[in-house]
Parts: structure tokens; C-alpha cells; sequence
């Protein structure tokens, strides 16, 4: 099949890239664009760990094609933290461990960027549906919901402080 | 995980697509959202040599109410749904059944013009039209029709819509006063299709029921319209024995097949729970 | 300034054992810079894609290639008569077996490796798997291990044909592997003619899949002009498969480095080889060019590696007041096609024989029968030691059917039968040494916290009432695990003793290098280790880098599954670290010219007894270290520890939970689950409390949904994440969590290791609370996962579902 170019914007920047039109977001990411942030966790659309934010909509990069975002505003993970200040969602999962492995986080943190944008304030209820189309292996989710609610409280102009002191025990 | 190649199409008026249509025939198909399609190709179950993309179609979009009707584009997304103002105020339960719709992101993408004219007994949208009584709206190369729901589902895969034919919109008639109605869902998890679903839109008046309509998700191999479980509960009060019995008539049409979600009896059997939890919430709500 | 003040400063700035050091490993992964096998990319690098067989059980008739290899962007399409020259085509197992790299003529089990294509691109490659024509002859199949035992069943592994000794023992059958025995059955027997009360239970705990969110893959790149072999793996051990791939390939060792990067998550998954890394490895050598190979879900659920897979049946022999007498266990294991289980050499069943669990029980006897079905092979440990989620699950079920029979509470019967604390070191009837514990305490503070008596008041409320929609369960368990592999008199692998290691350097500014041969999948080894070498060396956790999972840096070490990271390279750290220590005592002493024995080591330095203004900080003895040492001394900080532990840690813990379960539709809710472990000394809190939360959810999603079920022609069932149950934060319960402390005697630090715990002891208190929901109809046991639809297909037969 002919090659095509597609171009849109990703975390900020202009990028043109050649590719098949059956090729898939996710791959164009990893394999073309260097963005390996989100990962590949499935076949069938079910993990989230490719989730990517499409203009304006939390996406899976798995089941999009490139061709489809001609002229799109991406941001993956790798557009979080400007200037090397961390973003309050990247702090907030850090803070309140709500990672271990990693390989989910990208995708979940892109898709609570975009369920913050939607509600500030959301309660554990909303997290824990509107996180529901990212699994995570490792840590049972709690530590995630927490991450996500300190992040809201940062962005929301609140002081914030890690559930953990380092010195409790 | 990778589709076979095929071409790709993205025209932006709908006479474009119809053309498209007209002119690769069986070897194309729309992508709307393209979260049931695209997983279907990834796995090489289907293999469509064109892929016509319905993204730009701007007149495919759009919520309004008129003729009280509310009208939704064909490729207006799940959330979009959830979202909508217009929706929650005078159709409740197409918020609540979109929520109840696989996980967020599949809800960003997924439209529902393609969960309806998909003909997948599995997807939610088509029994909750089947209760609300919907139309949709079937744009070809020789003009529009509108189809009634009841009319639509033929079979697994299969639906009213010709060779052809793009579904442009969605027409609900907006309940009218002493209405309820609710969306009932068994599932094993988030992102999982239906063991088992109820859609449900009661009439109530004097405490008597006026009107009713039922329709099941994932018990047949289209969604299944619950005409004579719907029948019964006229002119009741919508008590528990005329809850059981409309179960019981729901029950009786299910043909259900067996999978990892449970055997015929099991879903059978949730079926008939589903529309009875359904009837009593939708019955709560009656304004 | 106060000195509580000034000690609360230097301990935070130390961040050592008992802080919730935040996250070393945690910059990279927010930033989505984690480094995992699919993100290597190296120039060149070619994709390869398994062609698999849709048959459980088939003849290779024929397997015509011509087509794929002429498939532009095709380099290579490799079968079983390929790697034949270079004896490849077949790989032995880690359990004494052999496994088919490449189907050898026949096929076993469905989804088998039959060719491996090779191609510019994945899209390529997957193109070109379609044209692999293979021509099957199909054969019966048996999916059932009982009836793969019966006399006429059909032949699984006609390669063993007349092999009647296999790797642990006679064979009994053609598709028999092994049968493994212990205890003292004589004694146990009479124990058993000789009891008041007897009980028995079969239970099935079903075949599982670890499933973490990165799947297997690879990338193998061959360097010819130089004869290495560099290959990138999703490993949890690292070094093992050097020693595999370095046996198979007849490639020194020297001249191969595996490197275990990023993992997305082990859970047991990631400790064997597979076919498709030996097939990259093979294609990287044959092409001279890097080859990627990555696992789909669907190959990840269905070919490598499940878990469980357990027929077991238990016997309890008791007296009227419940205290127990003797443990009777039999089991059925199903192996699959090839015997390639996780276990160390000399215990084909792991560490089954902690069944006898937190219980004085004074005769047990335990006898288990591996077989041989047309299933994919496994029988790895998922986030537990090797079988011990079998074990403690056999011994939690049995108790409470004890006490169901004798009308005790599940608690109280618990208590009469715990090991007391005063018996530790305990010697259970099957041979194991239990380090330490204290059961009883943790029990009652956890029935405390829930209020266990108004819990039962409530659920006796319930029963009395026949027309409740719901019915409510409580679950116990009072579990003893048992991790750590382990002392090398008992455990290696491939005849490698399983013990582990740590390498440290203190640089001249005072900060450090460590290195171990475990390997981190989400654990946080980058963060804790450092906070071991910070308490034990002084030296703050932020100056120490950690490095795991490069053979050709890393010490050898067996690698990080069944939680013995921190007992056994744990130890290694706190020793290697110590090692550092008393060198620096050294040096303090002849930098303040006193005599080693006069200093002492407080927090990050050494102070002259009785004259604490008088000191050397570790950074002022680094500095040292290099340029003025006492005579005789070598130069530098460096230290070495190969530490084979002297026994297992036994952690344990105290669980309940309550279940609220609608009677007509087996909907199940989670109303509360309280979990309290005991890892002994707490590394890292926060740490700590994340392996607990994640382990829960497993638990929970093992009990609740998972299973990898057959059909009768020996289709796997099941193999996607759209039917595979892993809960989203939607499903997932609410944890609360809880600790005591018991240290490990044995261990230099204390510590137990706790990331399986929860896995382990959850799973049993969600089969108790489930069953105890039905208990008072009679119900003493019935088989996981409680999906809805068993769980009313459970209550249909008790008629509660009219
Ligand atoms: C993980 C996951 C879970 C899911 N769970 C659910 C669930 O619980 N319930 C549920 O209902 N669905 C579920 N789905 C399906 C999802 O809702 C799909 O989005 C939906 O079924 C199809 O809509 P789409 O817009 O994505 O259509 P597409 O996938 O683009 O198209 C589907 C089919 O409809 C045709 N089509 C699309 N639009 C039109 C049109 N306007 N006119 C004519 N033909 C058209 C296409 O040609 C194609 O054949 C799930 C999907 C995933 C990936
Ligand atoms: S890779 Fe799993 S949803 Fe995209
Ligand atoms: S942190 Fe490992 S999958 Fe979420």
C-alpha cells in the first residue's frame, strides 16, 4: 500500500512521519517518533498502558490509526514536564507511590491529566471510574487514587504533602 | 496485532462517502470510532482492502432537540453522550447505558452510530434504542430513510442498513411526563460486554402502568425486544408479581450462548434479573 | 541544637532501614524514560514473530516456508529441521525436563512454537506468519490429568518413549513425570485410624497466569567479529539465563551479557527461557544482525508459563476439640506439555511441604504426582514461593472445614492449634525449620479491628432471615510463608546454589556503587538496597546508585522471584555493607590514631568512645581510603558478599475479610478486607505497603475471575485480557492494612520478605469468606475463581437462587 505522510503536533512540536495507513498510533510513537513513553500492554484494547491524550480526548494509541490524526495535538508523557519541573500529576505519583513497575504509569498518568482537566475535584468514586480504562499490575490501585488526588490539590493551588514521611516509624 | 494494508479514505461531506461506497462495495468499511472495527482488523478477522473514516463528516456530528425528537449525529461519542446537558435532561438513560459502556477511553472514541449499525448483540446502544423506541436515520445513493429500532436488528452482524448505506442519526422521542427508565448491566468487569442487560422506559399513569417497552443486551443474536414482557405490565402497578412475570416473559425469549460469562441457564436466568432490577429502579424514577 | 533534633536531621538525611525513602527508580518511569525491552532499538534490528499451532495435539505433516521466505522484507523463516545442525531444536527445562524450541514433528499444546519468521518490521513479519503453510494431522488430545493417567491415553511425549526415570524419580505411566513424597506416612496413617474426627476435601486451584502489564520479549544481537552475544530480556534472573543460554549455545560465558533492563512486572512470569528469546538468538547469530522478538497478550497468557494447576485433596485428623493430629495431603500437578517448572532441583512440588502452615502439627505426610497433558507448560510461582500459594491455600481451606465440622469458630480453632511463639525455631513434621513468628497476637489484634463479634452477630442475623437478597461471608486466614531460597543445601538451580550477592564500592568523595545479582520488577531494589548500605555503612541513601541486571557489572546472583530478594541479596547488602563498615572502623582508628576497638559507629560516622567530640565521618574516611590507610591495608572501600542463607524466613500475617454476595445473581462485593503482615524488620514502609496493596489485588483477582480454562479438544480458553480478569480501580476493593514485627533471627538485618504475603494469604481468606457465606447450608468448600456465575450456580444448588 502507498505511504503516506502524516503530520500533526506532538507534545508541543511539529513532526511529519511516512507510514502505511493500516500502521497504528502506538507504533508510529515507539518506532518512528522515539516516543516510547506509552506502552504496549494488549491486543485488544483493554490495558491502557498506550493511552495517549488526542485533541483533548484520552486515547489508546493501539487502536488509532496514524492516518487518522493528520493535523491532531498530542501530548504523551513526554510533554508533562516543562523545563524540568515535574508536572503535579508526575510529583503526586511519585509522592504517594502510586508506581512500581512503571510500565502503566505513562498511560495513567496522560489519562488523569485529561480526567483533571474535566474535574478538578474529583472524589475517590469518580477516580476510580473515570481511571477504569488503565489497569496496573502492581499496585492494587489505592496508591494511585491517592497520587491522583494529591496532584488535584496541587493544581487546584492547595498545599499538598506526601501521605509517607520519610521518618513515621 | 497488526491489520492486513488496506487503503484509506477520509472524505468530508457525506455525498463523498457514499460514492466511496458505491464504488468499492463489499471491500470497504466505514470507521467511525473504530473501536470495534480496528480491534476486529488487528486480530485479521476482518480485512477491508478500503477503509472509508467518517471523522470528517461534520454533518454526522451534533446533539439537538427538535420536533420532540432529540437527535444525535451518528458519530457523536460515548462521552459526548455522558457530557451532554441536552441528553441528561430529557434522556436519562442513554447517559446512564453510555457510562455503563466499556471504559473511558473506548468512550472518547466510540460512537454511537457504530455501536448501533455494528450489530453486535453485545453492544449496549441497540437494546436501549429498542426501548426508547428510537429511529435511525439511513442516508444511500438514492436518498435518506428512517428506520425504526424494532425494525433494524436482524441478526448477529446484520442489520436493516443496505450495501451502501451510511446510518446518518439518531432520533429518540423525547419521553413523555410520569416516565422512567433505567439500564441494568451485569458484567465481570470494566471493559467487558454484557453477561446480561436490561433496558428498560416505563409510562406510569395513576399508578397504573401506560406504557412499556424492554429491550435485552446479549442474550440472543440481536438485541431482543421484550414486546410481551413489556405487555404484561400494562395496566399493572408495576408491583413485585408483575415484576416477576414481565421477568419471566423476558426469560422466555432468550437464546443466549454460552461462553466464559456463564451457560444459557445463567444468562437466561440474569436476563430475567436484570429486567427486574431495571423495572424497579426505572419505577423509583418515575417523575 | 538538640540532639534529638540533630539525630531526627542526620536519620532523614540517611534515609535508612524503617524510612519511607521515596522512590530512586520513579524520576525515569513519570517521565516515560523507563528503559523495557520493547523500547530498544538497536540500528539494523530485525522483528521476529512466532507461527503457532491451533492444535493442542497434532503430527506436523509438512510446513512449507517458501512462500513466507519470498515475501519481500522476509530475511528468514526458521523450523525445527533449522536449528537441528546447531542442536537447538530442542532446550532442556529448569526442571530437569526438555522443551521443543521449535515444534520437532509433532505439537503438544495449542499455540505451540512451530516457526519463527523474521522479518524487516513487525508488520512485515506478521504479514509473512500468514503465509507459513504447516499441514497438522490431528490427535487426540487430553486436557484432563487424571485422564491423561488413565491406561489408553493418548501419548503426550512419545520422545520419553521407554524413559521410565525421569529427572525426580521412576515413572509410572507415559504421561506420568514424577511422584515426590514426605513426611512419614506411617505414623501419619496411624495418626489417622487412630483420630476422633476426620475430614477431607478435594479442591482444585485452577491453572492461572501471572500475566504482568509487559509481556516477554527480547532482543539478541549477535556481534560476529567479536564472537558476543549481547541479549536484552525481560528476566527475573538474569545470570541463569547466561548459564542457560551459554550450555545451549556452547558460547563461553565471558562472551555473553544478558541484560535484564526496565521490567514491566515479573509475578513468577518472567524466570523462565523460552523458545522465542532462543529463537532470537538463533536468528541474530544466522543473520548477524539484532532481532527483536515481543509476546502478544494472547501468547503471553497462552505459552508462556501459567501457574497452579493443582488437583489436591487434604485430610485432617483431629481431636473433638479441634486440636489437629495429622495432615494428610495428596496432589495431582499438571505439568502441560513439557515439564518446565520453577522449582529448585531437588523439590519438584517447591516448598508444598509448608502445608502445614501455622499449626503444630506434630504427623504429615504429602505425596505428589506431577503428569504430563496436552496444556502449555509453567508451573511457575506466581508472586509467591515456589507452590507455596498451593500449600498455604490447602492448609487454610482444611482447617476451616475442620472447624465447620466441629462446630468451632474458624478463629478459635486457630488458636488452638498455632505454633506458640516460644517454640520457635519450630521443626514442622516435614522438615522445614520456622524462623520465627508470634500468630496468636496478630490474630486478635486484626479480630479487634474489624469487631469479629459484631460481625458474626450481623451475619447470624442474616442467616435467621430466609428471605435476605444477600448473603454475607467472613473470611480468616492466619497464614505462614515460607521465601528466601535459599540455602544452597537445598535449593539451586541447574546445580547453581541459590544463593545471591552484593557488590560494593565507596568512590573517594564518599558516595557508592552497589551492585546485586537480583533484579528489580517494580519492587524498588534501586531505593531499599540503598537504605539497607545507608544504616549499615553510613553512607546516605541518595549518594548510593544501585545497579541490577547487567550479567556483565552485576555480581552473579540467582535473580528476584518468591520474595528472595531481600532475604537473600538483602543479606548480601547488610554483609557487603558491614564488610565496608569495619574497614572504615580500620582506617577512623589509625586516621585518629587509636586503637578500632575504641571507636564507635554512630548513624555516619565513628566517634572515640567516651570522647564523642573526637570523630571521622564516612565521607572523611573515603576520602582516606585512597590515599592514607593503615599500613599493611590495601587501598580503596570496596567489599564482596556471597551470601547462601542458613535457613528460608517464614513471614506470616493475619487476614480477614468480609463478603456481601446477592443470592440470585452470585454478585460479589468486597465489603472489607484487613490485612496485617509481619515481614519482620520494615525496610521500607511505604514501599512495604504497596507490595501489600498490589499483592491483595492479585489475590483478589485470582479468587474472584482468573482461570485459564480448556475445552474438551484442548483450546485454551480465555486468552485475552478481555476474559482474562485483572481488576481495574473500578473492581479493586478498598485495603486496610497492618503490621507486627517478628525478625528473622538468621537474617543480618531481621528481615523477612513480603511482597507474596498478600498474594498467598489473601487468596485462601477470600475461598473462607466465600464458602463461610454458604457454610450454614452445609457448604465446606467449592473451587475458585468466584465469578458470578459460579457463585450462583453454587447457590442455585443449595436453592437459593428461586
Ligand atoms: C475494550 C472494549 C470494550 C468494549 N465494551 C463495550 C461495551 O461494553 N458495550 C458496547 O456497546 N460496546 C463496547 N465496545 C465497543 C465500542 O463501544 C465500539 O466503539 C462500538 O461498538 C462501535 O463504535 P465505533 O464508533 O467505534 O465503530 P467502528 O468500530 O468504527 O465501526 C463498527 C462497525 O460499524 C460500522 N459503522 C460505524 N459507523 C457507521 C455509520 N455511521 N453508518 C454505518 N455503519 C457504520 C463500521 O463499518 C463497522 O462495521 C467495546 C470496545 C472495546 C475496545
Ligand atoms: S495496548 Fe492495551 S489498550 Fe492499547
Ligand atoms: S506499576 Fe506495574 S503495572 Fe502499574
Amino acid at each position: 500500500m502507498a505511504k503516506t505522510v502524516v503530520s500533526f503536533t506532538l507534545n508541543g512540536s511539529p513532526v511529519d512521519v511516512l507510514v502505511e495507513p493500516r500502521e497504528l498510533l502506538i507504533h508510529t510513537l515507539r518506532e518512528k517518533l522515539a516516543t516510547t513513553g506509552p506502552h504496549i500492554g494488549c491486543d485488544t484494547s483493554h490495558c491502557g498502558a498506550c493511552t495517549v491524550d488526542l485533541d483533548g480526548l484520552s486515547v489508546k494509541a493501539c487502536t488509532v490509526l496514524t492516518v487518522q490524526c493528520d493535523g491532531a495535538e498530542m501530548l504523551t508523557i513526554e510533554g508533562f514536564a516543562k523545563a524540568g519541573a515535574l508536572h503535579p500529576l508526575q510529583e503526586g505519583f511519585s509522592q504517594e507511590h502510586g508506581l512500581q513497575c512503571g510500565f502503566c504509569t505513562p498511560g495513567m498518568i496522560t489519562r488523569a491529566y485529561r480526567l483533571l482537566q474535566e474535574n478538578p475535584s474529583p472524589t475517590e468514586a469518580d477516580i476510580r471510574f473515570w481511571m477504569a480504562g488503565n489497569l496496573c499490575r502492581c499496585t492494587g490501585y489505592q496508591n494511585i487514587v491517592k497520587s491522583i488526588q494529591y496532584a488535584a490539590a496541587k493544581m487546584r493551588g492547595e498545599t499538598v504533602a506526601t501521605s509517607h514521611p520519610v521518618l513515621a516509624e | 496485532m497488526i491489520p492486513r494494508p488496506f487503503e484509506y479514505h477520509a472524505p468530508s461531506a457525506l455525498p463523498d462517502v457514499i460514492a466511496l461506497l458505491d464504488k468499492y462495495g463489499d471491500e470497504a468499511k466505514l470507521l467511525a470510532g473504530g473501536h470495534s472495527l480496528l480491534p476486529m482488523m488487528k486480530l485479521r478477522f476482518a480485512g477491508p482492502a478500503h477503509v472509508i473514516d467518517l471523522r470528517k463528516v461534520a454533518s454526522l456530528k451534533g446533539i439537538a432537540l427538535e420536533g420532540g425528537e432529540i437527535r444525535i449525529g451518528a458519530m457523536t461519542t460515548e462521552n459526548e453522550l455522558i457530557f451532554s446537558a441536552l441528553v441528561a435532561e430529557h434522556v436519562p438513560l442513554l447517559v446512564e447505558a453510555a457510562r455503563q459502556i466499556a471504559d473511558p477511553q473506548v468512550r472518547y472514541k466510540g460512537t454511537i452510530g457504530g455501536d448501533i449499525s455494528h450489530g453486535d448483540p453485545g453492544n449496549d446502544h441497540p437494546a436501549v434504542m429498542l426501548a426508547l423506541d428510537a429511529a435511525f436515520v439511513l442516508a444511500g445513493a438514492g436518498g435518506e430513510r428512517v428506520v425504526q429500532a424494532a425494525d433494524f436488528f436482524l441478526g448477529t452482524f446484520e442489520t436493516a442498513m443496505a450495501p451502501g448505506e451510511v446510518m446518518t442519526q439518531i432520533r429518540i422521542p423525547v419521553p413523555g411526563p410520569g416516565t422512567g427508565a433505567a439500564y441494568a448491566k451485569l458484567k465481570r468487569k470494566t471493559g467487558d460486554y454484557a453477561t446480561a442487560a436490561a433496558a428498560v422506559v416505563l409510562r406510569m399513569k395513576d399508578g397504573t402502568c401506560a406504557a412499556a417497552r424492554i429491550g435485552l443486551t446479549n442474550v440472543g443474536p440481536t438485541a431482543l425486544n421484550a414486546h410481551d414482557a413489556a405487555q404484561a405490565l400494562l395496566g399493572t402497578a408495576v408491583d413485585e408479581a408483575a415484576i416477576a412475570q414481565a421477568a419471566a416473559k423476558a426469560m422466555a425469549i432468550c437464546e443466549p450462548a454460552a461462553d466464559l460469562r456463564g451457560d444459557e441457564e445463567y444468562k437466561t436466568a440474569m436476563a430475567g434479573q436484570m429486567v427486574e432490577r431495571a423495572l424497579r429502579l426505572a419505577l423509583s424514577r418515575v417523575k | 541544637m538538640d540532639t534529638n533534633i540533630e539525630t531526627h536531621a542526620r536519620l532523614e538525611k540517611l534515609e535508612g532501614i524503617g524510612c519511607s525513602r521515596k522512590r530512586r527508580e520513579d524520576p525515569r518511569f513519570i517521565q516515560g524514560k523507563g528503559n523495557y525491552v520493547d523500547d530498544i532499538k538497536l540500528p539494523g534490528m530485525l522483528s521476529g514473530v512466532m507461527v503457532r499451532s491451533p492444535y493442542a495435539h497434532a503430527k506436523i505433516v509438512s510446513i512449507d516456508t517458501s512462500k513466507a521466505k519470498a515475501h519481500p522484507g522476509v530475511h528468514a523463516v526458521l523450523t525445527a529441521e533449522d536449528l537441528k545442525p546447531l542442536k537447538l531444536h530442542w532446550m532442556p527445562t529448569l526442571a530437569g525436563d526438555v522443551q521443543a524450541v521449535l515444534a520437532d514433528g509433532r505439537v503438544s499444546f495449542q499455540n505451540q512454537e512451530v516457526a519463527f519468521v523474521v522479518a524487516d518490521d513487525r508488520y512485515t513479519a506478521a504479514d509473512a506468519a500468514d503465509l507459513v503453510e504447516v499441514e497438522y494431522e490431528e490427535l487426540p488430545a487430553v486436557v484432563d490429568p487424571f485422564k491423561a493417567l488413565a491406561p489408553d491415553a493418548p501419548v503426550i511425549r512419545p520422545d520419553l518413549d521407554g524413559k521410565n526415570v525421569g529427572a525426580h524419580g521412576a515413572r509410572k505411566h507415559h504421561n506420568h513425570i514424577f511422584n515426590w513424597q514426605i513426611g512419614d506416612k506411617d505414623k501419619t496413617d496411624r495418626a489417622f485410624a487412630n483420630a476422633e474426627v476426620t475430614v477431607k476435601q478435594d479442591m482444585l486451584y485452577p491453572r492461572v497466569h501471572p500475566c504482568p502489564l509487559e509481556t516477554c520479549g527480547s532482543v539478541a544481537n549477535y556481534d560476529a567479529i567479536r564472537g558476543d552475544l549481547t541479549v536484552w530480556i525481560t528476566s527475573q534472573a538474569p545470570h541463569v539465563v547466561r548459564t542457560v543460554v551459554g550450555l545451549l549455545s556452547s558460547i563461553p560465558e565471558s562472551k555473553i551479557r544478558i541484560i535484564s533492563p526496565d521490567i514491566g512486572g515479573g509475578f513468577g512470569n518472567k524466570v523462565g527461557v523460552y523458545p522465542g528469546y532462543v529463537c532470537a538468538i538463533v536468528a541474530s547469530i544466522v543473520l548477524g544482525r539484532p532481532v527483536k522478538w515481543i509476546e502478544s497478550r494472547s501468547e503471553n497468557l497462552t505459552t508462556t508459563a501459567f501457574a497452579r494447576d493443582y488437583w489436591m485433596t487434604g485430610e485432617l485428623a483431629a481431636d473433638k476439640n479441634g486440636k489437629i493430629r495429622a495432615l494428610r495431603v495428596n496432589v495431582t500437578a499438571d505439568h502441560g506439555a513439557f515439564d518446565a517448572c520453577a522449582d529448585p532441583t531437588k523439590w519438584p512440588a517447591g516448598m508444598f511441604h509448608v502445608c502445614t502452615g501455622s499449626y503444630d502439627i506434630a504427623n504429615a505426610h504429602v505425596s505428589v504426582d506431577g503428569v504430563y497433558t496436552n496444556k502449555f507448560p509453567g508451573g511457575v510461582a506466581y508472586r509467591c514461593s515456589f507452590r507455596v500459594t498451593e500449600a498455604v491455600y490447602l492448609i487454610e481451606r482444611m482447617i476451616d472445614v475442620l472447624a465447620q465440622r466441629l462446630d468451632i469458630d474458624k478463629a478459635e480453632i486457630r488458636r488452638r492449634n498455632f505454633i506458640q511463639a516460644e517454640q520457635f525455631p519450630y521443626l514442622s513434621p516435614l522438615g522445614l525449620e520456622f524462623d520465627s513468628g508470634n500468630y496468636a497476637p496478630a490474630l486478635e489484634r486484626v479480630l479487634e479491628a474489624v469487631d469479629y463479634k459484631a460481625l458474626r452477630a450481623e451475619q447470624a442475623a442474616l442467616r435467621a432471615d430466609p428471605n435476605a437478597p444477600t448473603l454475607m461471608g467472613i473470611g480468616i486466614t492466619t497464614f505462614t510463608e515460607i521465601v528466601g531460597a535459599g540455602p544452597s543445601k537445598n535449593c539451586d538451580i541447574l546445580g547453581i546454589g541459590m544463593f545471591d550477592s552484593c557488590e560494593i564500592r565507596v568512590h573517594p568523595d564518599g558516595s557508592a556503587i552497589a551492585r546485586m545479582g537480583s533484579i528489580s520488577q517494580g519492587q524498588g531494589h534501586q531505593t531499599t538496597y540503598a537504605q539497607i548500605i545507608a544504616s549499615e555503612a553510613g553512607i546516605a541513601a541518595s549518594q548510593i546508585a544501585v545497579e541490577e541486571g547487567d550479567t556483565s557489572t552485576a555480581p552473579y546472583g540467582l535473580g528476584t522471584y518468591g520474595s528472595r530478594s531481600t532475604p537473600v541479596a538483602g543479606a548480601a547488602t547488610a554483609r557487603a555493607a558491614r564488610k565496608i563498615r569495619e574497614k572504615a572502623r580500620k582506617i577512623a582508628a589509625h586516621l585518629l590514631e587509636v586503637a578500632p576497638d575504641d571507636l564507635e559507629f554512630d548513624l555516619d560516622q565513628f566517634k572515640v568512645k567516651g570522647d564523642p567530640a573526637r570523630g571521622k565521618t564516612m565521607k572523611e574516611i573515603a576520602w582516606a581510603a585512597y590515599n592514607n590507610v593503615p599500613e599493611g591495608m590495601e587501598m580503596g572501600l570496596e567489599a564482596v558478599d556471597y551470601y547462601d542463607p542458613p535457613n528460608f524466613t517464614f513471614p506470616f500475617g493475619a487476614y480477614v475479610c468480609v463478603l456481601d454476595i446477592t443470592k440470585k445473581t452470585g454478585e460479589t462485593k468486597v465489603r472489607r478486607f484487613y490485612a496485617l503482615d509481619d515481614c519482620g524488620t520494615r525496610i521500607n514502609p511505604m514501599i512495604i505497603e504497596g507490595q501489600i496493596h498490589g499483592g491483595l489485588t492479585e489475590g483478589f483477582a485470582v479468587a474472584m475471575g482468573q482461570e485459564l480454562p480448556y475445552d474438551e479438544q484442548g483450546n485454551v480458553l480465555g486468552g485475552t485480557l478481555m476474559d482474562y480478569f485483572l481488576p481495574t480501580s473500578q473492581e479493586t476493593p478498598h485495603w486496610e492494612t497492618d503490621f507486627t514485627v517478628t525478625p528473622s533471627p538468621h537474617h543480618p538485618i531481621g528481615a523477612k520478605g513480603v511482597a507474596e504475603s498478600p498474594h498467598v494469604g489473601s487468596i485462601p481468606c477470600f475461598s473462607s469468606a466465600m464458602v463461610d457465606a454458604f457454610a450454614h447450608l452445609g457448604t465446606t468448600h467449592f473451587n475458585m475463581p468466584y465469578n458470578s456465575f459460579r457463585v450462583w450456580q453454587h447457590a442455585k444448588s443449595l436453592g437459593l437462587t428461586a
